[in-house]
């Protein structure tokens, strides 16, 4: 992505927290937030003026999205205060079929004028467009749904606790973070509401209301006469959640093999950023590890990164077929590798599943944004690629005939396009904890949480960092671990998976800011996993003088 | 229209800051105009135009100051705008980092600004992905691509008297070339302020030769290489360096440039003593804006001579902190380059690997810079002064530290992303692993 299409917030860390422009909007104040916006009949009616008039133009399908993006950002360094910004974006998209060509056009002047000029455009660049056109668009059928709604099932509306409990709370957890003897920490609460009304000529009217949160922060513990410095990141997860995440409930804490707590769907980050100052003070004195070939013990919230860039991107269609060959790449998982029925992808016991329904899940809605109600489904069964993730102008390539509802665009002044839904890897079925994996392991290392991460445009080749390790030797953990970062191919990689953890370990990770077309557009998915042991990974020593 | 003139911009800030009854007022206007296409499998995949516009308004009350945003500017909306602000500077905590606005400035006159790319039409895009996909199709070659052009213009006054405004024109392309049989793919990269300097048919003919050249790359072993990096792939690891000139992660002891027993790497020599690097706004080839964010004035900086690091970059507030003059971090990075040809870089290596580009480029260790990434679109391997065979990519975890102070040789300087690089050739270049991917 480029620098230009950031707007930068606040420093955190090291670096500058850059957050995409697209994800800002005018700046308002927190009370106008909760400001209701359109009712539902006139978003209806406004609706119906883009159907219409694309029909009377000779569009053979039309969608319209109405939406309203709020979001509330907050930073804070140490005792400090950086930055609250409330935004909103209001304004409508509208993307028509015109002979057999797409058009898209959005404006932000959301009257029936506007409407009717912006649809005018969208036809007559799907017009323009056709000439060139080569492949006629082929549209999967769709249900229609009538009039229906869909919210994220919160509990506590951002909107409605006061900016200063959010501070206060981030300045507690620096507090903590500086009190166990971090050097420096720098936090942040995303929080996210998109209110999306959603029309098609093919009959559905959807009112969708969705949550999203994400707090994170960055401690620092430096040793100056060594020169040295580490950061440990947070081990939360952005989630499909309201405010309630931030609870920090006892009854979803689980203790990791190396003593510290892992959180399930509540939050308590001032604990986390107490032991983040810990940990990161330990890093400074830690041992760097020897390279060689381990069996790595992988958390959830480290592991969904992992499955991310190398089970959910080369699995989306579009890269597939070609589309995204000049940006993010193509992909090693060719339409013969799926078609031949048994290509491998992973050993017997790796089942990954697509679901855009998940509870708490950051993909999670009830329809997508071309109207198709959102389902679960295979991608790799029993060890064997199975299924892409497609939608509606893509799944007749596979000779299937209906989308997987994947479909998203970052606002509605973007056309949407087809998107990762969240993907997950089953939990083991048998009975088996984390402790017992950590006992079966002779050569190992125990990494938690997200760290450097780099894949090839093929997705064949990754490497993986972490936020913390730990070594383990004859069943035990037996301290920390700096410079880890492991080296491997995706299908070797998913083959060595040899136990999975029971479904009582189980955990979404999350990505927010996932980047994907150009012009670039962000959207934000969960994996979800127990732990699981790969065996024989090549370990690499990333420590380095300079 | 969103492309304000001069007079334009300032009768616009001038009016709102009429309104204006904080301590303090800063405001910035800005607009722009864009298009672009793409296009995938030999076709025209999407094609939009985006026009936008925005005033945002600071306003302080003491250290608290408030931020609000719009995108129409009759008196009335400006009047709300400002209204808004101060509303939302007193609910505001104190910043205590808060400064006050900057006096007024003299800026050099920016050369940013090209008519002709401002002028570009629906139908020269379409034309230009005619010229890529036609010369593709002929050989057996499919081509994706992305064209993004615009202009755009930022303006700002503040209730100290300071004025600045600076338009740009600006034009990116990429296109992606692979071999329909799947082995080989070729890419290339152009960006210029005037789009009459750009050709898209030369462009796709080196990526489209690239790929035809990269089939059936074969296999050789990781490691240490002599590397012959064109100015993309010299661009995709030293832009990573540019985020080191920060003082203040500096002075705080988080950075590169933090010194053991405190203090800066300032003064240092931490490359090669032939790798100069400076920034300048007026360099014909990469212009850039004559003032930044908070109005400083930007001029040519040094950052490293002679591999000494001459200067870091200091924000207002942490100059003040650390009593010294500010200095803006840098709007293009210019590297000096050398006399040596490409050719003689390939005649004189006897073993070693040309890279086109690097992708998925991710910091490994901010300690020591340390980067890994994958060579991607074009790799070759050279040996006794020729270019053998195209050869899979590879891995590598690198320091552009490491990197500068193994330099043998520094070719012409070409422009990449808004900053001129040099084709650089530099020894024992680390690569861990070998990728599949093409």
């Amino acid at each position: 992505m480029k620098r230009r299409n950031f707007v930068q917030l606040a420093g955190l860390g090291a670096g500058a927290l850059m957050v995409p422009s697209a994800m800002m909007g005018n700046n308002i104040a927190a009370e106008a937030l909760l400001e209701p916006g359109l009712d539902i009949a006139t978003k209806k009616s406004l609706a119906d003026v883009a159907l219409n008039t694309a029909r009377s133009l000779g569009a053979s399908y039309a969608d319209a999205r109405i939406g309203r993006y709020l979001n509330q950002y907050v930073f804070t360094r140490e005792d400090k205060v950086q930055n609250v910004v409330n935004t909103e974006s209001f304004g409508i998209g509208v993307r028509v079929i015109a002979n057999g060509t797409w058009g898209f056009a959005s404006t932000n002047d959301v009257t029936d004028a506007g409407i009717k000029k912006a649809t005018q455009q969208a036809v007559s660049i799907a017009k323009a467009n056709s000439k060139i056109q080569t492949e006629p668009v082929t549209l999967a059928p769709v249900e229609a749904h009538g009039e229906v709604s869909w919210k994220t099932p919160i509990v506590k509306d951002f909107r409605e606790v006061p900016v200063s409990e959010k501070v206060e709370l981030l300045l507690d957890a620096n507090a903590a973070a500086m009190n166990a003897g971090a050097n420096f920490v720098n936090s942040a609460l995303f929080m996210v509401n998109e209110q999306k009304y959603f029309a098609s000529t093919d009959g559905s009217y959807i009112d969708q209301d969705i949550h999203r949160i994400w707090p994170t922060f960055g401690v620092t513990a430096i040793d100056r006469e060594a020169g040295k410095f580490k950061s440990r990141d947070a081990l939360s997860a952005p989630m499909g959640m309201g405010y309630e995440y931030m609870d920090g409930l006892e009854s979803e804490k689980l203790k990791s093999p190396a003593g510290f707590n892992l959180y399930r769907n509540s939050y308590d980050i001032i604990e986390d950023a107490t032991t983040a100052a810990k940990q990161a003070k330990e890093m400074l004195t830690a041992e760097s590890v020897m390279p060689g070939k381990y069996d790595l013990v992988l958390e959830p919230n480290h592991l969904g990164l992992t499955i991310h860039e190398s089970v959910g991107h080369p699995l989306e269609l579009d890269r597939v077929l070609g589309y995204e060959a000049n940006y993010a790449g193509t992909s090693f998982a060719t339409l013969d590798k799926w078609k031949a029925g048994d290509f491998k992808y992973g050993s017997d016991i790796v089942n990954i599943v697509a679901d855009k329904t998940q509870p708490h899940s950051l993909g999670a809605v009830g329809y997508d944004d071309e109207g198709v109600k959102t389902k679960k489904w295979d991608l790799i069964r029993n060890g064997t690629l199975v299924n892409y993730e497609a939608i509606r102008d893509q799944v007749s390539i596979l000779g299937q005939n209906e989308s997987h509802g994947c479909c998203y665009a970052q606002s509605w002044n973007d056309v949407q396009f087809q998107r990762m839904p969240n993907v997950s890897l089953e939990p083991g079925k048998e009975p088996y904890s984390v402790e017992e994996m950590i006992k079966d392991v002779e050569k190992g290392i125990y990494i938690a949480g997200r760290g450097s991460y780099s894949i090839d445009q093929q997705r064949y080749n990754f490497q993986f960092g972490g936020t913390v390790f730990y070594e383990i030797k004859d069943g035990k953990i037996v301290g920390m671990l700096n410079d880890v970062a492991y080296q491997s191919n995706t299908q070797e990689f998913w083959n060595s998976c040899a136990k999975i953890c029971d479904e009582k370990d189980y955990r979404l990770f999350g990505s927010f800011f996932d980047g994907k077309g150009q012009p670039s557009q962000v959207s934000a998915v969960s994996h979800g996993s127990s732990t699981a042991r790969f065996n024989g990974a090549n370990v690499i020593n990333t420590g380095r003088s300079v | 229209m969103a492309i304000y003139t001069e007079e334009e911009a300032r009768a616009i800030l001038e009016k709102a800051m009429s309104f204006s009854k904080a301590d303090a007022c800063v405001m910035n206007l800005g607009g722009s105009e864009s298009g672009n296409i793409r296009y995938a499998r030999n076709t025209v995949s999407t094609a939009g135009h985006q026009s936008n516009q925005s005033l945002a308004v600071e306003s302080s009350f003491g250290k608290k100051s408030g931020t609000a945003t719009i995108d129409e500017f009759d008196d009335e909306s400006l009047e709300k705008v400002v209204r808004r602000s101060e509303e939302l500077a007193q609910l505001s905590p104190e910043n205590p980092e808060y400064m006050e606005p900057l006096g007024p400035q003299t800026y050099d006159k920016s050369i940013t600004y090209v008519e002709a790319t401002a002028n570009v039409t629906p139908e020269y895009r379409a034309e230009v992905a005619a010229n890529s996909i036609k010369p593709a199709a002929v050989q057996d070659v499919t081509a994706a691509g992305f064209l993004d052009d615009g202009a755009g213009f930022s303006a700002m006054l503040n209730s100290n008297g300071l004025f600045a405004y600076n338009k740009s024109t600006n034009v990116d392309f990429t296109v992606t070339m692979r071999t329909n049989d799947g082995t080989g793919s070729g890419w290339v990269t152009r960006d210029y302020n005037d789009i009459t300097k750009f050709d898209a048919e030369e462009a796709s003919a080196i990526a489209i030769d690239k790929a035809v050249m990269s089939r059936e790359a074969r296999a050789i072993e990781p490691g240490r290489y002599t590397v012959i990096l064109e100015p993309a792939a010299a661009s995709d690891l030293l832009g990573r360096f540019r985020g080191a000139f920060n003082a203040r992660t500096a002075d705080e002891g988080r950075s590169f440039m933090s010194k053991e027993g405190g203090g800066t790497k300032l003064g240092e020599k931490i490359v090669d003593e032939r790798v100069n690097i400076w920034s300048d706004p007026l360099h014909p080839d990469v212009p850039a804006s004559t003032w930044s964010g908070d109005g400083l004035p930007r001029k040519k900086t040094q950052w490293i001579e002679n591999g000494v690091v001459k200067n870091l970059a200091y924000d207002r507030y942490w100059a003040s902190q650390q009593g010294v003059e500010p200095v803006p971090f840098a709007a293009n990075m210019i590297m000096e380059g050398g006399d040596t040809s490409f050719d003689e870089m390939i005649k004189s290596t006897k073993r070693g690997i040309l890279v086109t580009r690097f992708w998925y480029i991710r910091s490994v260790d901010p300690q020591t810079l340390l980067f890994t990434g994958l060579t991607r679109d074009g790799t070759f391997y050279i040996e006794n002064g020729q270019i053998k065979y195209p050869v899979k990519n590879f891995r590598f975890n690198e320091s552009p530290i490491i990197m500068l102070n193994n330099l043998e040789a520094l070719g012409k300087q070409v422009r990449v992303n808004g900053n001129l690089l040099p084709y650089m050739k530099v020894r024992d270049f680390t690569f861990t692993s070998l990728s599949d991917a093409v």
